[in-house]
């Protein structure tokens, strides 16, 4: 059986003035029902434009997408507009980073609630009310027959995210992706969205792509994690197992540089050197190479000539990097050990 | 720390005046974005001060500062009353504090070269830095880990982190006792928010400044301060050694901000218990009665709308302003897998 969805060699490209930006190249990935699957990465990493791609949200006019994004068969690189169209909203959802600019100002919640409804749903207006208002009960906004009518500047940032993700889910997509859904909110807030998100995730057994910079989120709702760099993905597996064991050195050196809580403070953080590299003139041969402490233990400078290929080490886990996995397994050892330092159990 | 804080503020209030009309400017309420805040700052340390949006601790900072005029209270630095110093008067006092702000990118004026951002202070403050000002600013280039080469060029050509760098250039220049950082990383991405941080780190050793360093994110402001001060709605509830605030919080509030962060280990994560608080900040116009955490304390009773709990120490150097303050066993659960010993102990 195939996946439910499954992208495959996934390239998006937007030629400028400066030279193509090479934002997506050659992601693959798939995800079943019921999965949560987090990608990880900087600004400039390819995340959000990955599932733009994924949701038709791409000008494809400005922009070249080649590859395979196959939704229960469904090919949405090569579906027309108005197909990818009747499928958005209804069979896949997004939830956006700032509530604040993605909802409409000039209407009220319940009208832009009902409009998500009506546009998808052949139903009455309102038996559609009906359901914006049972949706906006699920999300936990207090007295929901009371704000339905409530425009979003009379809401708190954490109640518009509820909202969004009211719209998102009121006609029960079987996909939703979330891009940096908690970024703009504090974490207490950060902590009742993602635990209505997971909540909500098991009722209607979606499958989440949760786009983030945050290690720690990632470690609280997905499964699976698919970190990328420079437009690529650089390792992907079980959410555990990369945690424990990373294996690429950009992995190992994001794990190392966050301070953490739950460990006996270390006198100075351990960071990765240098900038994230500009998308339009990537380095030759590996591009984590420039930053890279682990370089020149590879023989004949490969890391500067060849780019490494995605390469499974373990079960289901993959790494791009020419390092052999023991040398890897032994850095990833020492230095998270590091941290953990005569300490903390 | 036996010497006189380098900074005090006592009951320092500051308010917004909420008005309506045009013309004729009626104030109608306020927004008590500071209320009754007593902080103290010793020379060399770093106090952290955390919250969410709309707790007041930026405006805090700057207030402190003297860069937004305290509605009440008062403000000692250098054990001198600067509370209600005119703009002149307290002209040679900046010399001494200064500010890093949190976005790169609107803090640095974009038709400015960097060498005339980072020189802004020497001409300001009229100082003839010795072996002059390109020097100097040269020398500060350097120390921050930028390419003193490139004191001609344009903020616009440096990267999130780079200019970051240049801020805390240009608030070095002087060689400051106090330096307010407020968010000095959360703009940056995560590879480079750890070198601006070791960066701060170095040049707090390096010249003995003392830091405020305002944030929201608390796995950072536990690795850089020797004490944090925890902000909600204006007032200070939780006032102590980061180390003891990180392993024994008392404060329900404290509880549940620790409780709510996530923690980059999946393992833990599965076993950690949240404290979810219900529901969002109150309105600062109209803060309740009482404690001003009543309304989505978990412990609440009667006594909390009546009366207003006082920061007072429950234990050695431990302030808290709660009438119930959390005991250990509640608290065990949130910090994970507990991170009781002493720190610094790397074994690298």
């Amino acid at each position: 059986m195939s996946p439910y969805l499954e992208v495959t060699d996934l390239k998006v490209e937007f030629p400028t003035e400066d030279g193509i930006v090479h934002a997506v190249d050659g992601v693959s990935f798939d995800l079943e029902r019921s999965q949560t699957l987090a990608i990880v990465g900087e600004s400039g990493s390819g995340k959000s434009v990955t599932s733009q791609a994924i949701m038709g949200l791409i000008n494809r006019k400005s922009a070249s997408i080649s590859g395979q994004v196959l939704l229960e068969g469904t090919d949405l690189v090569t579906e027309t507009d108005d197909g990818i169209r009747a499928l958005r909203g209804r069979e896949m959802a997004m939830i956006f980073q700032d509530p604040l600019s993605s909802l409409h100002p000039f209407y009220s919640i319940g009208r832009q609630l009902v409009e998500a409804v009506l546009v998808h749903q052949d139903v009455s207006k309102s038996a559609a009310r009906e359901q914006a208002i049972d949706m906006l009960d699920r999300v936990g906004i207090p007295s929901a027959k009371a704000r339905i009518d409530d425009y979003p500047h009379q809401l708190s940032g954490g109640m518009r995210q509820r909202v969004m993700i009211a719209i998102a889910l009121v006609n029960s997509p079987s996909l939703l992706i979330a891009d940096e859904p908690t970024t703009a909110l504090d974490v207490t807030v950060q902590a009742q969205i993602l635990e209505l998100i997971k909540d909500l995730q098991s009722e209607f057994s979606t499958a989440l792509i949760v786009i983030t910079h945050d290690l720690g989120v990632v470690a609280e709702v997905a499964d699976d994690v698919l970190v990328m760099y420079g437009g690529r993905i650089v390792e992907r597996g079980s959410v555990d197992e990369v945690y424990r064991a990373p294996e690429m050195p950009y992995t190992l050196g994001l794990l190392a540089s966050v301070p953490r809580m739950d460990r006996p403070r270390a006198a100075r953080l351990d960071p990765i050197p240098g900038q994230p590299p500009s998308l339009i003139s990537l380095p030759q041969g590996c591009v984590f190479r420039p930053r890279c402490p682990y370089a020149d233990e590879v023989p004949d400078r490969a890391c500067w000539t060849t780019r490494p290929a995605l390469v499974e080490t373990r079960d289901d886990h993959l790494v791009r990097c020419h390092l052999p996995s023991e040398r890897r397994i032994e850095l990833a050892t020492e230095r998270l050990g590091a941290l953990t330092g005569g300490g903390a159990s | 720390m036996t010497d006189e804080p380098i900074l005090r503020a006592t009951g320092l209030q500051k308010y917004f005046p909420v008005t309506k009309g045009a013309i004729l400017k009626r104030t109608i309420g306020q927004v008590k974005a500071v209320d009754a805040v007593d902080l103290d700052v010793y020379p060399g340390e770093t106090v952290g001060l955390v919250g969410e949006s709309g707790s007041g601790k930026s405006t805090a900072g700057r207030t402190m500062l003297r860069l937004l005029d305290p509605t009440g209270g008062k403000i000692e630095f250098q054990g001198q009353d600067i509370t209600h110093l005119t703009r002149r008067e307290l002209v040679p006092l900046r010399r001494q504090m200064q500010m890093i702000f949190q976005d790169p990118y609107s803090s640095l004026n974009p038709r400015h070269t960097v060498g005339g951002i980072i020189s802004q202070p020497f001409q300001i403050q009229k100082v003839d830095p010795p072996g002059g000002q390109k020097k100097a600013v040269q020398d500060l280039m350097a120390r921050v880990g930028l390419n003193p080469e490139h004191f001609n060029r344009y903020p616009n050509e440096f990267s999130g982190g780079q200019r970051q760098r240049i801020g805390v250039a240009r608030a070095m220049a002087l060689q400051p006792k106090l330096v307010i950082a407020d968010e000095p990383v959360s703009a940056l991405d995560v590879s480079v928010q750890a070198q601006v941080v070791n960066l701060l780190d170095d040049l707090q050793n390096e010249f003995g400044l003392a830091y405020i360093f305002i944030a929201h994110d608390l796995s950072v402001v536990r690795h850089i301060s020797d004490r944090v001060a925890v902000m909600y709605l204006g007032h200070i509830v939780e006032y102590t050694p980061a180390d003891e605030l990180y392993a024994r919080p008392r404060h329900p509030y404290t509880v549940a901000l620790l409780s709510a962060v996530p923690i980059p280990d999946p393992e833990l994560e599965g076993k950690r218990k949240r404290m979810l608080l219900s529901g969002d900040l109150p309105s600062p116009i109209n803060p309740p009665s009482g404690c001003v955490f009543r309304t989505r304390c978990p412990k609440v009773q009667d006594i909390c709308a009546v009366e207003k709990p006082v920061l007072s120490e429950v234990a050695p150097r431990h302030a808290v302003a709660c009438h119930f303050p959390m005991e250990q066993e509640a608290v065990a659960a949130v910090t994970g897998a507990g991170s009781d010993q002493a720190p610094g102990t790397p074994s690298a």
